[in-house]
């Protein structure tokens, strides 16, 4: 604990100064996000460093708020919520640092991706819905002026889509929630928490209004899964991230989707744990859907953010796999081992699939500058010779996706079929052809892209060529390939962070 | 025969078994180093590289010599050292290194071949423009398959396994500017996992049945009886075990890895990379990892009641007999080989199904050696004739290269099984002896002889175009430099001398493997049964090498000339020549398939999910229409255009007259209304 000082309050309202200062400081708005990102960032780690050992919420803050109306200001955070801080810090950064060419409104643009920090922050560590529902719509409006304002020829249906889509999620979200609220009283999620594990939540849910709970579990869902998202709830996701400028989609994949992901730990499985081991088999058909056919539409794709989109999808699919297969009552040990190494996997899986979804956004950010906006999987070849840095760090990027071992992909994607295996096995066979598929998406991504001979484009006499990386930019890239390198072979840095927190969920859900 | 082994009581690592994760860590940092070179250094890059495995090779000696001498004193070593990599719930994931016999042998072959390839290289890839990164590669692949070797835990090896899969793919496609190379990396990396996948999935089954993936550690390792008791008692699916199910699991592996059927179609094609890639990684080593595995799974697989060990029996004598067929109808001087290899690989697995992980061991270390001295052969050929790969090109080489020809001759003799004087013959004995004796079928052991004939006949075919008969290529063939035919030599002394080891009258090595002590019996090579072995052997080889030299031997046909076997028996040859249509058959089955679906997969999210969206946009619309009063600019575009507006006016202001934002915060408030509304309500309540 930090001598009672709020720091999670203080970490919220950072980014959000910071957008002010951004608004009104001229040509230095760059400077000023990634400054105030990194002071988040700096804070986001002594969170995750001084965490409660026994895996409880630490940095708690409470005060009342309105306390007739179940709100109260109550801010936290577990292994999983800081972890998800320092993602989000480390995400914002790199996409702060890929957004160098904003030269339209870079004021409003990082005052914009700001605000959106301060509603994963925000998000990330509210413990009370109120609270955490106003950030969760908080971070969708920046997104949503960032897509329509800076995107691509697309980006009006894509932004629009993009809302609705994600509003549409959140009423029914908030609807549902309301549901709890109106039987219980409260919205404070450890309470609600409580009240679930012990079986009292449903009693009184059916009580005041009748036997809705599996209803207001599906509303619930709904919000996240579009969010996430589960297959098919992912129409919106595939526009907005080509057409988003790629420091945004940076954003959206790397830490907005996690948003998703974070919601079914802290509030959808909490809450209706019961609910969805009831309708496990369906939920986990749309799971292993989601991660195969998510895959397998990545390889029909013909522009670079679109087949990254889809693999995004397939990636996050694994984390839904294990949730809905770990929620079925624990009948021994070994069960409660398998859904503790499914849950570590899920946390594991988000922050590497953050980090490397980023940074493959950002390659495809620098592709597009070298290649003046053009970036088909068909248009490029031979970019090894060229640029063999570029084609090294990318390629280490591209194998981290595939979930190499070595690379921070793999433990998590490991830990995930370790716990699923046991408790679903059917499942867990069929999604390992997502393994399989992936493979062959992200080799015929550096075949066509950086093998076989240069086109007549980036060789000819009249282009200007495709420049290596320059020394700014291996410098920038180099963290982020380290940190890939470093969560390969040490996953336990974070996994010793997670897995208390992993077992004080677990104690406390009820399926 | 099997016996249980006994022997390896639980130890305490020693000094050398602390040290042996070094053994794969120095030529890891060794390729980290050349990769960070500033600008390309060559001799520098050689220098780490072979200097990394100089000290690998050293310390795998002093290993090997302390396990030799732990056995001969009379306790065997299987020395382990355990750590915890991951803990998640109360469980652990731990990793490990372990040095017992097993993998002493196969640190040595490793490190030993492997220098004598790295040498060689120096003067293969001496014009090559990327010399740098291809020892950086080379000394990448040397950690990671000495990862493999000295892994205790199932993981660990997977880990490994799985990096030196991507070395091979990134050698493989080394001259990536050639379409072909990338497509045969990508087909290499592919094909594996799909084997990969499901040793995967043994791995996670292991896991979750059996608590750990360590293989050995004090009693309670997954290869240990309790564990294996454990496996053999749950029933799995159809009448099996889980222990046979995951046995088979890790065998898909295996079978990927070691390019054995079905899964065999990308070795051949891996000849796209640089002929040293060839010999050390899809000849000598790597590909030998699946064989290695299931020698380490040994326990396991022989719990799998029989099953197990049978399917591997099969599948590796069937894989001996096809490759061997196909090799018999291919030009290309490596392609040739690499069926070769396929095939031998095949005799390899069979021999552990058969008789035993020092059998199949056994093979696996004599063909090292040979195998990669035919690869460096080929390789001086190649060089020597201006990167000709075709044998009908080539003719009469063995008076211009003659060290090249002399060790040549020496490994495909061993290769073919010549009785006696030859490593091959000994250990390729070994697997047929116990093919015959084996109590099951008899099948493996008829196809397995006939795959011996075929090799000698292929062999012998390659050997005569290429050394005898008249020059039929272009320009002048010359010999290599002393640094490619150093090792070329050093190869061939042991291509002949490994069959010591491996007598009936003296077998050292299985002794050795299995902690038996080994006495020298000469009256072992007087006893009938082996003498009918011997007999059945020389005719098998004489006969192969006899219809060879008939056929092809100084006949020196044109280039252009259709094979004899062609014309005896056109569409035979056809169909070996064309690898038996398995290429063919897998892209209109597997290939097809994957492309058809992932346009299905596409095209369902276009429309089919994409109707969903419109279908909730319609709704909005008719909300939006409904709400006109409040807000006009929904439908007239207002919307768009105070973006617009925002986007070129900037500031706040116009941020603040924005239709959309209006829009949306009249949403949002009317929710908050709403909300509060209903709480007030229900607090009273």
């Amino acid at each position: 604990m930090m001598n009672g000082m709020p720091i999670l309050t203080l970490l919220t309202v950072l980014p959000i100064v910071g957008a002010g200062i951004a608004l009104v400081s001229g040509r230095h708005a760059r400077l000023v996000a990634m400054l105030t990102t990194l002071a988040g960032l700096a804070i986001s780690l002594v969170v995750w460093t001084h965490l409660p050992a026994d895996g409880s919420m630490g940095f708690v803050e409470r005060a009342a708020w309105a306390p007739s109306l179940g709100i109260e200001y109550h801010l936290g955070a577990d292994g999983l919520s800081a972890i998800m801080l320092v993602l989000s810090s480390i995400v914002a950064l790199m996409s702060i640092d890929a957004s160098h060419r904003v030269h339209r409104q870079p004021n409003l643009y990082f005052a914009l991706v700001l605000l959106l920090e301060a509603g994963l922050f925000g998000s990330f560590t509210a413990q009370n819905f109120f609270h955490w529902f106003l950030f969760w719509e908080l971070s969708l409006i920046p997104a949503f002026f960032l897509i329509k304002l800076w995107g691509g020829a697309k980006r009006g249906p894509a932004a629009t889509q993009f809302f609705v889509y994600t509003m549409a999620g959140s009423v029914s979200l908030l609807i549902a929630f309301l549901g709890v609220f109106l039987a219980t009283g409260s919205m404070d999620f450890e309470h609600l928490t409580l009240l679930a594990s012990t079986g009292e939540l449903a009693q009184m849910v059916t009580a005041h209004l009748g036997n809705v709970m599996p209803w207001l579990a599906l509303g619930v869902l709904a919000g996240f899964a579009v969010k996430t998202p589960l297959m098919p709830f992912h129409t919106w996701l595939p526009a907005a991230y080509s057409e988003a400028p790629s420091p945004v989609t940076m954003l959206l994949t790397g830490a907005m989707s996690k948003m998703g992901v974070y919601g079914l730990l802290r509030i959808a499985v909490p809450l209706f744990g019961h609910e969805y081991s009831v309708m496990r088999t369906p939920l986990l058909v749309l799971a292993v859907i989601t991660v195969v056919m998510g895959a397998w539409a990545a390889a029909a794709q013909k522009d670079l953010k679109r087949v990254f989109a889809y693999s995004s999808v397939n990636h996050l699919g694994y984390c839904l796999l294990a949730i809905f297969a770990l929620a079925v009552p624990a009948t021994s040990t070994a069960m409660q081992n398998s859904q503790a190494a499914a849950l570590n996997g899920v946390i594991l899986q988000m922050f590497n699939h953050g980090v490397t979804a980023a940074a493959l956004f950002w390659f495809i950010a620098l592709i597009q500058e070298r290649s003046g906006g053009i970036r088909g999987i068909d248009d490029f070849g031979g970019l090894r010779k060229p640029a063999p840095v570029f084609a090294g760090l990318m390629g280490i990027a591209l194998f981290s996706s595939l979930g190499l071992p070595g690379l921070n992909g793999f433990p998590g994607e490991f830990l995930i079929f370790r716990g699923v295996f046991p408790l679903a096995w059917v499942a867990a066979t069929v999604s390992v052809l997502g393994l399989l598929i992936t493979a062959a998406v992200i080799l015929t991504v550096i075949q066509k892209v950086f093998a076989g001979p240069v086109p007549e484009r980036w060789s000819g006499e009249n282009s200007s060529g495709f420049a290596d990386l320059h020394t700014g930019e291996r410098l920038a890239l180099a963290p982020v390939i380290g940190l890939m390198l470093l969560i390969g072979i040490l996953p336990q840095l974070i996994v010793d962070g997670v897995n208390p927190t992993v077992m004080n969920l677990l104690a406390h859900w009820r399926f | 025969m099997i016996e249980q082994v006994a022997g390896f009581a639980p130890q305490t690592a020693s000094g050398i078994a602390q040290l042996l994760w070094l053994i794969p860590a120095v030529p890891i940092v060794a390729a980290g180093l050349i990769a960070l070179l500033k600008r390309p250094r060559r001799k520098l890059a050689a220098r780490l590289a072979i200097g990394s495995l100089v000290f690998s090779l050293l310390l795998a000696l002093c290993a090997f010599v302390h396990v030799i001498s732990g056995w001969a004193a009379g306790h065997a070593v299987r020395e382990t050292v355990n750590f915890t990599w991951v803990q998640f719930g109360t469980a652990t994931i731990d990793l490990g290194w372990v040095l017992d016999p097993l993998s002493a042998v196969m640190l040595v072959m490793v490190t030993f071949v492997g220098l004598l390839i790295f040498i060689y290289s120096i003067g293969y890839m001496e014009h090559d423009e990327n010399f740098t990164r291809f020892f950086c590669f080379l000394a990448l692949f040397a950690g990671a398959m000495l990862g493999v070797v000295i892994a205790n835990s199932l993981l660990l090896l997977f880990i490994c396994w799985e990096l030196v899969g991507l070395t091979s793919y990134l050698l493989i496609g080394f001259w990536y500017h050639k379409p072909s190379a990338a497509a045969a990396a990508k087909k290499a990396f592919l094909t594996t996992r799909v084997g990969d996948i499901f040793f995967f999935l043994g791995i996670v089954w292991l896991f979750s049945q059996t608590g750990t993936l360590l293989f050995y550690n004090n009693g309670v390792g997954s290869m240990e009886p309790v564990a294996l008791g454990g496996l053999v008692s749950a029933h799995a699916a159809l009448g099996l075990s889980a222990a046979t199910v995951i046995g088979l699991l890790l065998f898909a592996g295996a079978v990927g890895k070691s390019g054995q059927l079905p899964l065999h179609v990308w070795l051949p094609d891996a000849m796209e990379g640089p002929t040293p890639v060839s010999a050390l990684i899809h000849a000598a080593t790597m590909v030998a990892a699946g064989v290695y595995l299931i020698a380490r799974v040994y326990p396991l697989m022989q719990a799998g009641a029989g099953t197990s060990l049978t399917v591997v029996t099969w599948v590796g004598a069937a894989t001996a007999v096809f490759a061997a067929l196909i090799a018999v109808a291919q030009n290309d001087i490596k392609r040739i080989l690499a069926y070769s290899t396929v095939s031998q690989l095949g005799y390899m697995m069979a021999g552990l199904g058969l008789g035993g992980v020092a059998v199949g061991i056994f093979h696996l270390i004599t063909h090292a050696f040979f195998k990669a001295l035919l690869f460096l052969g080929a390789g001086a050929v190649i060089h020597g004739c201006h990167e000709e790969q075709d044998i009908r090109k080539m003719g009469g080489l063995r008076k211009e290269m003659k060290i090249t020809f002399l060790t040549y001759a020496i490994a495909m003799l061993a290769l073919s099984g010549f009785p006696l004087l030859f490593s091959g013959f000994w250990s390729k004995d070994a697997i047929l002896e116990a093919a015959k004796q084996s109590s099951g079928s008899k099948g493996p052991f008829y196809l397995l002889a006939f795959g011996a004939v075929l090799t000698a006949f292929y062999m012998m075919r390659q050997v005569s175009y290429v050394f005898f008969g008249k020059w039929r290529g272009h320009g002048h063939a010359h010999e290599s430099p002393r640094v490619m035919t150093t090792p070329l030599a050093i190869l061939a002394f042991f291509a002949i001398a490994l069959g010591a080891i491996g007598t009936p009258a003296w077998p050292w090595f299985r002794g050795f493997l299995e902690d038996r002590s080994v006495s020298f019996e000469l009256a072992k090579f007087g006893e009938p049964s082996f003498l009918a072995l011997l007999a059945t052997s020389t005719v098998i080889v004489f006969v192969g090498l006899g219809l060879g030299w008939l056929l092809y031997g100084n006949k020196s046909p044109e280039p252009e000339e259709r094979d004899v076997l062609e014309k005896a028996a056109p569409p035979v040859w056809a169909a070996l020549a064309n690898r038996l249509y398995v290429d063919e058959l897998y892209g209109v089955t597997f290939i097809a398939f994957y492309a058809w679906w992932a346009r299905v997969a596409d095209w369902m999210d276009r429309h089919v999910w994409g109707g969903i969206v419109a279908l909730v946009t319609v709704i909005f619309g008719l909300l939006a229409r409904f709400n006109r009063f409040f807000d006009n600019e929904w439908i007239n575009g207002g919307f768009d255009k105070s973006c617009e507006e925002l986007y070129s006016g900037g500031g706040m202001a116009a941020r603040a007259q924005s239709g959309r934002v209006q829009t949306y915060l009249r949403i949002l408030a009317l929710g908050v209304v709403v909300l509060v509304v209903i709480l007030i309500w229900s607090s009273r309540g």
